[in-house]
């Protein structure tokens, strides 16, 4: 039954309600990706004492237009002995999913897509479909820089996938359901309180995965040229940057529904507090990429499966005894707890963390 | 305990990071904004003394790119040389200062400035009436520091309120 799952508040049937949201998404995702580039470059700027972008345009708001007519007008170049068609393929690869990603965000109540059931596993399993987008892209460059790019992301994926996944849990078991607007409305108190380590082990994690600073190894060009993209230009580049600051924003927008309330909150229409709570996610990770310095591909391996994912455990684990042995506990005190076991947990951790068995810096 | 590995070093990172929004920045735009430059710079030009010059042509002799051409003739009844071309190939010019340091007669000077690009290889050979000082041509006080006080003094950054976001 198509009607039953229409939201009340939008007219129509359900072509109309696709049609609306095809394109709100795409309004949305390139317009506030346009900003968030130009919001990086200033934000970023400012923060290492210089001005950023401010010729194009007032405060250089038009930066990314003028940047996005140079790469459409750039000439599209294509290794000699790559694999044409599979780099042909490999930015339209990447782009999609992420595009796909925003079907079941939730922009306020009702304004949703797609409410799918399955909501945030599909949201797992749709965002791992650029890195095979990336493989391909390194593969197909015949390049061996593309290709070690390509291979570190992969391997930062997979890791990384484990301990966001087992966060994740953390969440739907709270929150009884895998729909994201059911997520939203369960948030009487934004999850990132109940959840503190959770939402911890998920940002670390989503960070690496998406492949943004401190964990953006395989673009790392001081020691390999620009990674998985080294070969391309043009048109097909930009898709690829395309793709990187929609991961980024679909990451700000997961976190914003899952630990941060989503769409909900005093005063402000619910719209405008969803964009508020992305930005301020946004923000915070272009200010860990001006704070952190790039870590080793070791560190990037340990951090995953010697930090990450025994806490990611313990988190989950903790999680279900509380909901099943202490349902009648006040939440309030469960905030308490929570945030004191993850006090602990990290301190713990942090001293157990060790690289080569103690005989390699961390 | 050392805390700095428990997350303390990176909230101390992070704090210095947000403590630089309120900071002003140390860009200076330049067509708009300038810095005053050093007063002994080397500049982008050559200036040349038409009076002081006796054409000894010891300039040319030190020059180690050989661009100054110079050719005189003899006022015999002056006992005196008459100066008849002074030519200056700046393209070739390395701003060694050498010719500056020998001229026995303080009769070449560096110049002050230095926006002097040409789109023309063949507008930076210069001569005679090109080389005077002029108002835009002000010599600077390389190897000549008795017109140091004549030029305001440097500023390596911007005044604080004159930085625009």
């Amino acid at each position: 039954m198509v009607t039953a799952m229409l939201p009340p508040d939008w007219p129509g049937g359900f072509w109309a309600h696709w049609a609306v949201f095809v394109v709100v998404i795409f309004v949305f995702v390139l317009g506030v990706m346009m900003g968030a580039l130009w919001f990086e470059r200033r934000a970023m700027a400012i923060m290492q004492a210089r001005l950023g972008p401010n010729r194009t345009g007032p405060f250089g708001l038009l930066q990314p237009v003028a940047d996005a007519i140079k790469l459409l007008l750039k000439e599209d170049i294509v290794p000699a002995k790559g694999d044409k068609l599979v780099h042909w393929l490999a930015p339209v690869v990447v782009v999609a999913p992420v595009l796909m990603i925003f079907a079941v965000v939730p922009f306020q109540g009702g304004a949703i897509l797609a409410d799918l059931n399955i909501g945030i596993l599909y949201i797992v399993a749709i965002s791992s479909v650029a890195t095979v987008g990336v493989f391909m892209a390194g593969w197909a460059s015949n390049n061996k820089y593309s290709l070690l790019g390509a291979m570190r992301m992969v391997a930062s994926v997979v890791s990384y996938e484990i301990p966001v996944v087992l966060s994740i849990i953390g969440v739907v078991l709270l929150a009884g359901s895998l729909s994201m607007q059911q997520i939203v409305l369960a948030q009487d108190i934004p999850f990132i309180l109940l959840q503190p380590l959770g939402f911890l082990l998920f940002f670390i994690g989503a960070l690496a995965e998406i492949n943004r600073a401190p964990f953006d190894l395989m673009e790392a060009d001081s020691e390999i040229v620009a990674g998985f993209n080294t070969e391309y230009s043009g048109i097909k580049w930009s898709m690829f940057f395309l793709g990187e600051y929609g991961e980024a924003l679909a990451i700000s927008a997961i976190v914003t529904t899952l630990f941060l309330g989503g769409w909900r909150g005093p005063v402000l229409p619910p719209w405008l507090w969803f964009l508020v709570k992305v930005g301020l996610v946004f923000f915070t990770m272009v200010w860990i990429r001006t704070t952190v310095p790039r870590v080793r591909i070791d560190q990037l391996m340990a951090l995953a499966w010697k930090f990450l994912f025994p806490l990611a455990l313990l988190n989950l684990f903790i999680t279900a005894v509380e909901i099943l042995v202490f349902p009648a506990v006040s939440l309030w005190v469960l905030v308490g707890v929570n945030i004191a076991i993850m006090i602990v947990l990290v301190l713990l951790w942090s001293r157990l963390f060790k690289l080569g068995w103690g005989k390699v810096e961390v | 305990m050392k805390f700095e590995r428990y997350g303390l070093g990176i909230a101390k990172g992070l704090s210095v990071t947000i403590r630089h929004l309120l900071r002003r920045p140390v860009t200076t735009q330049y067509p708009e904004q300038r810095l005053v430059t050093s007063r002994r710079i080397r500049g982008n030009e050559l200036i040349w003394d038409k009076n002081k010059c006796t054409g000894c042509a010891t300039c040319a002799k030190t020059c180690p790119q050989g661009v100054i051409r110079i050719v005189t003739s003899v006022k015999l009844e002056e006992n005196k040389y008459q100066v008849e071309k002074f030519e200056v190939d700046m393209g070739y010019c390395i701003f060694c200062g050498l010719c500056v340091e020998a001229c026995p007669y303080d009769a070449l000077f560096l110049g002050y400035a230095y926006e002097r690009a040409r789109y023309r290889r063949g507008e930076l050979i210069r001569d005679r009436e090109e080389l005077l000082a002029s108002e835009e041509r002000k010599p600077s006080a390389y190897a000549r520091p008795q017109i140091e006080a004549t030029l305001p003094k440097q500023t390596l950054l911007l005044d604080k309120d004159r930085g625009r976001r």
